[in-house]
C-alpha cells in the first residue's frame, strides 16, 4: 500500500502543481458547489469530461504492460457508441443497449488480441487495421448520419449523478478500482507483467501467455466500449465520424504521463487514471485561464512535454547523483578539514 | 602498467559492489579476473569501459588518466569489451554484426559486399564456419559467442576484456579461443579475462586478482598458486569435497521406470529416440554443443512437440504438447540461456521464484505474500543467493545469482522429472559442488533429473547414466564404471563408432 502511495507521487505533484498554476489564473478552481442535489464546478467538470480517456487509460495500461498498444480504442468508441444507440432506437431496451455495446467491445477486444497473440503480428501493426476500417463498420450502422435518441435511461449515463456526482466519474473510478483490484489481489498482475517483460521466460514457465494476451485486449474493448457508452450517451447521438476521435493517443499518453513503460511490465493502474486526471485538467485549465481555444494545443504540447521531462527517471537520477556527489564533497571538505595533517 | 585503477568504488542501493579497488594490467599478459558470483568482476569491467559510472577512484590508461562514458568512448581509447550478457543484434546478419558502427562504405553507402569481405577474415582463426550475411539469431549461443569476441578483438588496440567469454562454449571452441588469445597477448596486449573455469586460468593466464565481497583480495602470478589456495582466496575459506566423488552402484542398480519414450523425434531438430527415466535416477546428455542435446530437452518438455512417438508413464500416454502440458505432467525445465528463456528481468527475485508456482495455481488463487516471501528467503538461503532482499529486480543481480533464481524456480515445483540444461553455468567454484550435491540430494528424494552439460567432470560427478548426442542423434548410452570422461569424449567424438543403441 506505502509502496503503491510512492508509485503515484510524481503524478499527484504533477496534478497539484497544476492546480496550482490554473488557480493564479481562476482561483476557483477547487470550489465545488451544490446545486439542485448535484456538486458543480471546476473540479467535477474535470471528472466527468475525462472520463472516456480515464476509462481507456485503465485498459490500455494493460496492453502497453504486455508491451502492446491499442491503436484502435477511439474507433471502438465510435462503433459501441453507435450500437448502443440503434440499440435504442430499435427498441431492445436500456439492458439490451448495454448488453449489444459492451458485446462489441468484447468482439473487437478479441479481433485485436487473436491478431497479436495468435496470429503473431505486431501489435502497432494489428490494432491499426481495426483503427482505420472500424469508423466504417461504426458509419454502417449509424447507416452515415448522426444517430441520435432520446431515452432518458442511456442519457443517464452520460449526463446523470449519482449522489451528487457525475456518472461518467462514477463509472471510471469504480472501472479503475475494480481493475486495479483484480490485478493485484489475484495473480494477473505479476503474469502479465511476466509476460510484457520476457514472453519466452513466461511461457517456459508455464504462463498462458496467449491467453493472457488476448484478455487483456478483450479488457482495452470492454473499457472502449464503456466510453463509448458515456459519449454516445452525453451527446444523446452517435457520431460514426467524430466519437472518440484521436482519443487513442491522449490514452497512450495518460499511460506514459502516468510512468509507465512503454516497453512493457511493471505497470500501475492508479498512475495511469492519475494520468488521464492530469491531461484533462490541462484542457479544462486552459480554458478556465481564458486563453483564446487557437491557443489550445500548443499550450497542451508544450505543458505536457514539460511534465514528460520534470518525471522522467533518466533526469531524477542526474538530480540524485548531483545531490550524492555535492554532499560527499562537503564531507571530504569537512573531513580534510577537521584532520589537516592527513 | 598498462592499465590501471586506483581506488575504485561503486555503490549501488543496498550494495557496495566495489571498495577501492586496485587493479593493473599489464602489457602482453593475460590477467584472470576471478572471485565468487556477486564479488564485483563485471562492475568493475562495466567501470572500465564507462558501462556504469563509478563513484570515485581513478583509471588510467598508459599513465594518462582517462574516464571513458560509454563502450564506445572505451573501444576509441583501444579498449574492447565483451560483455558478460552478450550485446548484439540478433536480427541483423553476422556480418552487421561485425562491423557495426565501422561499415565499409562506397560513395557513401554501405558497401555489402566488403562488408562480407571483412567480416569473413575478423571469423578467420576460430574455427567457425558460417554463413555471415543471414541473421544472427540463426545461430547458436556459442557462435554468437566467437561474433561477439571476434569484434571485441578487432577493436581493442591495446586491451581486451572478456567476461566469460568461455561459459557456453566446449572444449575444441575453447581450444581455437586460447590460441587467439595467446597471440594477442604475443603481440603486446593486455588481456582481462573473467571465468569460473579454474582449469583454464592455470592454462592461459599470467596473473590472477581475486576480487572477493567487491574488495580485492590479493594479486599473485599464477604460477605461483595452486588450485586450493586460489579457490581459499575466492571464497575467504577451504572448500570441502570439490567435486562430490561418490561411490558407484555397479552397472544397473534395479530403478522402477518413471517415464518411457519411445521413438520420440522431430525430424529436422532430432532424430527419434528411446529414453527410460528411472524414479529418482540422475541422467546425463553429453555432446558438442548444437549436437542436438538442447533439443531433445525441448521436446520432451513440448517447447517444440514430438512429431513421431510417444511418451509414457505408469498411468499410460503424456500430453507433452506444450510446456503448460509438460508442466501439469510434472515436468520441469530451466533452460540453458537465462537472458533470453530464464530469468523476467524487471522482476523482483521473489516474483522470479514464484513465477512457474503460480502459473501452475491459476491467476485467480494467488500465492498468499507470506507464503512467497518464505519460498524466496528460503532458496535465497540454500543456493546461497547473493541480493540485497527478495524485492531486488532478478536483472540487478549478477550472473550466476541469475541462474541461482532460474534453479530455485523449478526447484520450488518439485516436479517429478526436472530437466536442467547446463545448470551451472556462470556459476562459481563454491555454489558449483553446491548445486551438484543438491541434485544428488532431490534424486536420492525419489526426483528424477536429466542434466545437460559441456563439463564432463560434472555429468561424472551426478549421472547414473550418460546418454551421448552427436549429430542429432541419440548415439550410445554408458552407465555406471563406463562413466569417464575417456569414455564419453570417445563417443561424443568418434563419428564411425558403432552406435551402441540407446534402446535394447
Ligand atoms: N545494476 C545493478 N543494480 C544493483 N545492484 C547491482 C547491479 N549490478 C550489479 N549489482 C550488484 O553488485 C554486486 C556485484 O555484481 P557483479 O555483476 O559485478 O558480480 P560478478 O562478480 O560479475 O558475479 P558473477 O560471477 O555472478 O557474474 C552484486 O551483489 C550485484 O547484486
Ligand atoms: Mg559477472
Amino acid at each position: 500500500m506505502r509502496n503503491a502511495l510512492r508509485r503515484v507521487i510524481p503524478q499527484l505533484v504533477t496534478l497539484a502543481a497544476l492546480v496550482a498554476l490554473i488557480s493564479v489564473f481562476f482561483p476557483d478552481v477547487l470550489r465545488i458547489e451544490v446545486m439542485d442535489g448535484r456538486l458543480v464546478g471546476p473540479v467535477m467538470d474535470i471528472l466527468k469530461r475525462g472520463a472516456p480517456v480515464g476509462l481507456l487509460a485503465i485498459g490500455m495500461t494493460l496492453v502497453i504492460a504486455t508491451r502492446g498498444i491499442d491503436l484502435s480504442v477511439g474507433t471502438v468508441m465510435a462503433i459501441t457508441g453507435a450500437v448502443a444507440a440503434w440499440s435504442i432506437t430499435q427498441g431492445y431496451g436500456l439492458g439490451g443497449a448495454l448488453v449489444l455495446a459492451l458485446l462489441a467491445g468484447v468482439a473487437a477486444g478479441l479481433w485485436n488480441g487473436t491478431l497479436v497473440a495468435i496470429a503473431g503480428i505486431q501489435p502497432i501493426v494489428a490494432t491499426l487495421i481495426l483503427m482505420t476500417s472500424g469508423r466504417g463498420i461504426a458509419q454502417l450502422v449509424t447507416e452515415g448520419r448522426i444517430l441520435t435518441f432520446s431515452h432518458e435511461g442511456l442519457a443517464f449515463f452520460g449526463s446523470g449523478t449519482l449522489l451528487g456526482v457525475p456518472v461518467p466519474a462514477v463509472l471510471w473510478g469504480a472501472t479503475a478500482i475494480g481493475v486495479a483490484l483484480l490485478m493485484t489481489r489475484t495473480a494477473l498482475g505479476m503474469l502479465i507483467e511476466a509476460v510484457g517483460v520476457n514472453r519466452s521466460a513466461a511461457s517456459l514457465a508455464g504462463a498462458n501467455a496467449r491467453v493472457l494476451i488476448v484478455a487483456v485486449y478483450v479488457t482495452s474493448g470492454l473499457c472502449a466500449a464503456l466510453a463509448g457508452i458515456v459519449a454516445t450517451a452525453d451527446i444523446r447521438g452517435a457520431d460514426a465520424n467524430n466519437a472518440g476521435l484521436w482519443l487513442e493517443l491522449d490514452a497512450i499518453l495518460a499511460v506514459v504521463i502516468g510512468g509507465n513503460s512503454l516497453l512493457g511490465g511493471r505497470f500501475s493502474i492508479a498512475a495511469s487514471v492519475l494520468g488521464a486526471l492530469i491531461i484533462q485538467t490541462v484542457d479544462t485549465g486552459i480554458l478556465l485561464a481564458g486563453f483564446p481555444s487557437d491557443y489550445n494545443l500548443v499550450i497542451k504540447a508544450g505543458l505536457v512535454l514539460l511534465i514528460l521531462v520534470v518525471q522522467s527517471p533518466n533526469l531524477a537520477h542526474r538530480w540524485y547523483a548531483l545531490r550524492r556527489t555535492a554532499r560527499e564533497q562537503r564531507k571530504a571538505a569537512m573531513t580534510s578539514a577537521k584532520e589537516p595533517g592527513e | 602498467m598498462l592499465l590501471t585503477t586506483r581506488s575504485l568504488t561503486k555503490t549501488f542501493p543496498g550494495a557496495k559492489a566495489l571498495d577501492s579497488v586496485d587493479f593493473g594490467l599489464a602489457a602482453g599478459e593475460v590477467h584472470a579476473l576471478l572471485g565468487e558470483n556477486g564479488a564485483g568482476k563485471s562492475t568493475l569491467i562495466k567501470c572500465l569501459t564507462g558501462a556504469y559510472t563509478r563513484d570515485s577512484g581513478d583509471i588510467a590508461l598508459d599513465g594518462a588518466p582517462i574516464s571513458p562514458r560509454s563502450t564506445s568512448e572505451a573501444q576509441e581509447l583501444g579498449i574492447g569489451t565483451v560483455y558478460q550478457e552478450i550485446n548484439l543484434l540478433p536480427n541483423l546478419t553476422v556480418a552487421q554484426n561485425l562491423t557495426f558502427g565501422r561499415e565499409p562504405t562506397r560513395f557513401g553507402m554501405v558497401d555489402g559486399h566488403a562488408q562480407r569481405r571483412r567480416a569473413e577474415t575478423m571469423l578467420e582463426g576460430y574455427g567457425i564456419d558460417i554463413d555471415v550475411s543471414r541473421d544472427l539469431a540463426a545461430y547458436s549461443v556459442a557462435v554468437r559467442q566467437i561474433v561477439a569476441i571476434a569484434r571485441a578483438v578487432a577493436l581493442s588496440g591495446k586491451v581486451l576484456i572478456l567476461d566469460e567469454p568461455t561459459a557456453s562454449l566446449d572444449a575444441r571452441e575453447v581450444a581455437t579461443l586460447f590460441n587467439v588469445l595467446r597471440g594477442l597477448r604475443d603481440r603486446g596486449l593486455g588481456i582481462v579475462f573473467v571465468s569460473h573455469f579454474l582449469d583454464q586460468v592455470f592454462e592461459l593466464t599470467d596473473r590472477v586478482t581475486v576480487l572477493r565481497n567487491g574488495r580485492k583480495v590479493v594479486t599473485e602470478n599464477t604460477a605461483d598458486l595452486d588450485r586450493v589456495r586460489l579457490i581459499e582466496h575466492m571464497l575467504g575459506h577451504a572448500l570441502e569435497d570439490e567435486v562430490s566423488t561418490r561411490a558407484r552402484t555397479g552397472g544397473a542398480t534395479a530403478r522402477p521406470d518413471l517415464l518411457r519414450f519411445e521413438g520420440y523425434g522431430r525430424p529436422g531438430r532430432i532424430e527419434p529416440f528411446d529414453l527410460s527415466v528411472g524414479k529418482g535416477e540422475v541422467l546425463g546428455l553429453a555432446g558438442l554443443l548444437g549436437s542436438g542435446r538442447t533439443e531433445s530437452a525441448e521436446l520432451m518438455f513440448g517447447v517444440t512437440p514430438a512429431q513421431t512417438g510417444a511418451a509414457t508413464d505408469a498411468g499410460g500416454m503424456l500430453d507433452l504438447s506444450s510446456p503448460r502440458a509438460a508442466i501439469a505432467a510434472g515436468f520441469g525445465f530451466a533452460p540453458e540461456e537465462r537472458k533470453e528463456d530464464g530469468i523476467v528481468a524487471d522482476l523482483s527475485v521473489r516474483e522470479n521464484i514464484v513465477l512457474a508456482l503460480q502459473a501452475r495455481r491459476g491467476w485467480a488463487r494467488p500465492i498468499p505474500r507470506a507464503e512467497q516471501l518464505r519460498l524466496a528467503q528460503m532458496y535465497i538461503d540454500r543456493l546461497d543467493i547473493r541480493t540485497s532482499g527478495p524485492e531486488q529486480p532478478v536483472g540487478d543481480l549478477s550472473g550466476g545469482n541469475q541462474q541461482k533464481v532460474v534453479l530455485a524456480r523449478w526447484l520450488a515445483m518439485t516436479p517429478r522429472f526436472l530437466i536442467l540444461d547446463e545448470p551451472t553455468r556462470g556459476i562459481d567454484v563454491g555454489a558449483h559442488a553446491e548445486i551438484l550435491r543438491l541434485i544428488r540430494h532431490l534424486a536420492a528424494d525419489g526426483m528424477s533429473i536429466l542434466v545437460i552439460s559441456s563439463e564432463l567432470d560434472e555429468l561424472i560427478a551426478v549421472a547414473d547414466r550418460v546418454i551421448v548426442v552427436r549429430d542429432r542423434r541419440h548415439v550410445a548410452e554408458l552407465a555406471g564404471a563406463d562413466i569417464t570422461s575417456d569414455t564419453i569424449v570417445r563417443a561424443i567424438a568418434a563419428p564411425d563408432a558403432k552406435p551402441t543403441e540407446a534402446a535394447q
